[in-house]
């Protein structure tokens, strides 16, 4: 356990600082011109002209070399300072972490739906591999991994918010606006999961361990709670371990979609508007996110897994 | 699949409750983000939802009316102006409005890029229960800008030690509830509010960005009003019987800025050719899906005097377009491309997504000046890369969406645009001493008729020299569900008109 941690802990320093030095040299290495950019994200494109970059670059310092605006921001680093957004003028900090509770809200939520729905329906298809269920599902699940989230939002929103009435079409405030772009996001997820679960299941089901559990006399049901359950959990905890990456993806084009204020929404628009800080402190949130969840499937595989425990 | 519908029908559920607009709360939905508490920056937001208010407000003619100023006056050198400000005025924190209020608000608007610094201003000062504008020089236009939005004023608690708005405690008619920036904020009534009382009670306010989401919340009837409909979704829209479909043209014109100091666009007969080039009619019909919107002047009808009735419209013509150019030497070669002293006539254009509509025209201009033989590099970038082109000299063609009400004069945005440097978004390399004479001939123009002659002289001079090449007029359009009276669209985006509201019952 302590070496899986302190493995995480210093891949989380290591992401720490590529992402920051990354992030810098590549909103550097793009072209225009900062200040301009920095005046169109504050005033609007009505209202930026050169008065207004003139005045943004002074107050900001623009001129500083390079090298010293990263050492600057290194040095905040260490003393866990991310500094100001160039645009609200807010500090980074408060910005992400109001940003951040958004966004894990909804990625949450969407883990935990792909999760009901995945997985159940996986199970059920690996029981009867070559069946109804299985074809069928193998079907959808390849439409849904196929399809853009943009297109199976949109096409949510059409049924179940246009036709259907039955959920908020954008925003957020309520539980009911989490559902559809947290829906959005599980679909695809589920997709994977769904087939992962199969195929554990058709092999732990072909098993010898399973087909002695049969013939000591246990139920189906008792069978796969026993021998089955706890097999197919492991593959498909690691499988969703390398689907954060869909997940995140998924973050920065459903906020945009659905109006939702989270962290992908916030690089978009700092991107756009230059705002190097708010990069910067955005990327290293999401760096850092990835290394925390990779931290936590280790951490569940470890505990669902005996073997690894001995190993 | 059971447990999906299970879920789903236990959130319709919760849904049913909180979002749909039974709860009495009028949801409007725009594509503008409400990114700071600053006036100066996200100031618009705060009046279009009338929370907060500037000293002079503006009739659907831009005509300037008061506003927190009861009435003004301008001493005969018509360097004074001198503005009465309302008595028993409340802001949201109870606090009263005094001249004393009012000054530091639009000193501190002074200080910042903004509008107001289009004026030739000296100082903001107080006398009494005035506040006293002093200026180096006449300008006409002083009350349309103290109508923007960057000068609203706020109370004295809104800001902290630094002198920067970090709330916005304004005198409108609603004062704000909650504030989650960059997207939402909700408000209610202000019962201390000086004037009438508005008949809704609460409103919201959601930034989406995407024009299909802000669609498709009007059609589900998540949103009571939807501003900004991409064309596509428009017509859509219409064909909905639980909505309403407005559409009012604005005094913005979607436009080609032209470096006329380019070799090949000095001569007005190039930028001539360039025009004549344009199907104006099919890309308003098509892209814009507003036929009328088809430009024939720079300036739209809405701009009043500035407009010219007896100007025919907009035709396509390529023969005379072709005879131009060849009148400057450019000749055509088996495929149809000009060239000149072995020069092609390659140009690039510059355009931002913004405003989703210029992409599309872009993409149709290029197609149609192949047609004459003109080859068009299509950048579609930020909006800042116009401005900042404009000032390197880089820039060569730029297809813009300019407001020429930034105030409600358009005179304050001409002078930008025209000046002798000519400006970010207007005119580049390019500058006419008459009509450099008649802008600040208007700024201190007291008699309507003169005033007139000088605005329709201006108009023509435009016309003919072409600085700025016209190809359509804006409109503002937006999806009002059928629960909603009393709905307008102000020509000049500065109010939502909230409190003219009301529920049909």
């Amino acid at each position: 356990m302590i070496p899986v941690l302190s493995y995480r802990l210093m891949q989380a320093v290591l992401v720490a600082l590529m992402v920051g030095v990354l992030t810098f040299i590549l909103t550097h290495a793009l072209p225009g011109d900062m200040a301009f950019r920095i005046a169109a994200g504050r005033y609007g494109y009505d209202y930026v002209n050169a008065a207004a970059a003139a005045a943004v670059g002074a107050e900001l310092g623009l001129g500083l070399p390079a090298w010293q605006a990263l050492g600057y921001w290194l040095w905040d680093l260490l003393r866990l300072d991310l500094g100001q957004s160039l645009v609200s003028g807010e500090a980074v900090v408060d910005e992400l972490r109001h940003q951040l509770g958004h966004s894990l809200q909804l990625a949450v939520a969407a883990v935990g739906l792909s999760m009901l729905l995945g997985p159940p329906i996986g199970i059920l298809a690996g029981l009867h591999p070559g069946g109804r269920i299985d074809r069928l599902t193998l079907l959808l699940a390849t439409v849904l991994r196929a399809l853009p989230q943009f297109v199976i939002g949109i096409l949510l929103v059409m049924l179940l918010a246009v036709q259907l009435g039955w959920l908020p079409a954008a925003g957020h405030g309520t539980a009911a606006h989490t559902l559809l772009p947290a829906l959005t996001l599980a679909l695809g997820l589920a997709a994977v999961a769904c087939r992962v679960s199969r195929n554990a299941m058709q092999d732990v089901a072909g098993s010898a361990f399973y087909a002695f559990g049969r013939t000591k006399g246990l139920s189906e049901r008792r069978v796969f709670s026993r021998h089955g359950l706890r097999n197919v959990a492991v593959p498909v905890l690691a499988h969703q371990a390398m689907q954060l990456v869909y997940l995140i993806e998924g973050v920065v084009v459903v906020e945009t979609l659905f109006a939702w204020p989270g962290i992908g929404h916030a690089l978009v628009h700092a991107i756009v508007a230059r705002d190097v800080p708010m990069i910067q402190g955005t990327a290293l949130v999401l760096g850092l996110m990835f290394v925390l969840m990779n931290a936590l499937v280790d951490l569940l595989c470890h505990r669902i897994d005996p073997r690894r425990r001995e190993a | 699949m059971i447990k999906l519908r299970s879920i789903l029908i236990g959130a319709s559920m919760l849904a049913a409750v909180s979002v749909h607009a039974s709860d009495g709360v009028l949801d409007i939905v725009a594509p503008w983000e409400v990114g700071s508490t600053d006036p100066a920056k996200a100031g618009y937001v705060y009046t279009r939802l009338q929370i907060g208010e500037t000293l002079v407000e503006v009739n659907d003619q831009g005509k300037p009316r008061p506003g927190l100023a009861e009435s003004w006056t301008i001493s005969d050198d018509q360097l004074s102006w001198r503005f009465t400000v309302r008595q028993g005025v409340r802001f949201h924190d109870g606090s009263p409005l005094t001249a004393e209020v009012a000054a530091r608000a639009l000193q501190r608007a002074l200080a910042k890029p903004g509008m107001l610094a289009v004026a030739p201003i000296e100082a903001i000062g107080v006398d009494g229960d005035q506040v006293v504008v002093r200026l180096s020089s006449p300008f006409a236009p002083l009350p349309a800008l103290l109508a923007h939005s960057s000068t609203q004023i706020l109370a004295p608690a809104s800001y902290n030690e630094a002198g920067e708005a970090s709330q916005v405690i304004g005198t409108g008619p609603y004062r704000i509830e909650r504030l989650q920036m960059p997207q939402k904020l909700s408000a209610t009534v202000f019962n201390d509010y000086w004037g009438e009382t508005p008949a809704i009670a609460k409103l919201s306010y959601l930034a989406a960005g995407r024009g299909e989401t802000r669609a498709l919340m009007a059609q589900s009837g998540d949103a009571d009003i939807v501003f900004t409909l991409d064309p596509a979704s428009q017509a859509r829209l219409q064909r909905d019987s639980r909505l309403e479909v407005h559409g009012v043209a604005i005094s913005r014109t979607l436009s080609l800025k032209i470096n006329a100091g380019h070799p090949f666009l000095a001569d007005p007969k190039a930028r001539q050719a360039l025009s004549l080039a344009l199907d104006r009619r099919g890309m308003a019909a098509g892209l814009l899906r507003t036929p009328e919107a088809a430009a024939s002047q720079l300036f739209p009808p809405t701009m009043g005097d500035w407009h010219l009735q007896a100007l025919s419209g907009a035709e396509r013509d390529l023969e005379q377009a072709r005879a131009l150019l060849a009148g400057l030497g450019w000749k055509a070669d088996d495929k149809g491309m000009l060239s000149r002293n072995g020069k092609p006539f390659t140009l690039t254009l510059t355009t931002f997504a913004d405003r989703p509509e210029l992409p599309l025209l872009a993409t149709a201009i290029q197609a149609q000046l192949r047609e004459l033989g003109v080859a068009l590099v299509v950048n579609v970038s930020n909006a800042s890369e116009i401005p900042a082109g404009h000032r390197d000299g880089s820039l060569q063609l730029a297809l813009v969406a300019r407001n020429f009400a930034l105030v409600s004069d358009p005179l304050g945005t001409l002078l930008q645009d025209f000046g002798p440097r000519g400006g970010d978004w207007g005119a580049m390399n390019w500058h006419s001493a008459r009509l450099g004479e008649i802008l600040q001939q208007l700024l201190q123009e007291t008699d309507s008729q003169t005033a007139l002659g000088l605005r329709q002289e201006a108009a023509r001079l435009l016309h003919r020299e072409l600085p700025m090449i016209p190809l359509a007029w804006y409109q503002q359009s937006a999806a009002v569900s059928s629960k909603v009276a009393g709905f307008s669209i102000d020509p000049f985006e500065r109010s939502y008109r909230v409190s003219d509201m009301r529920w049909v019952q």
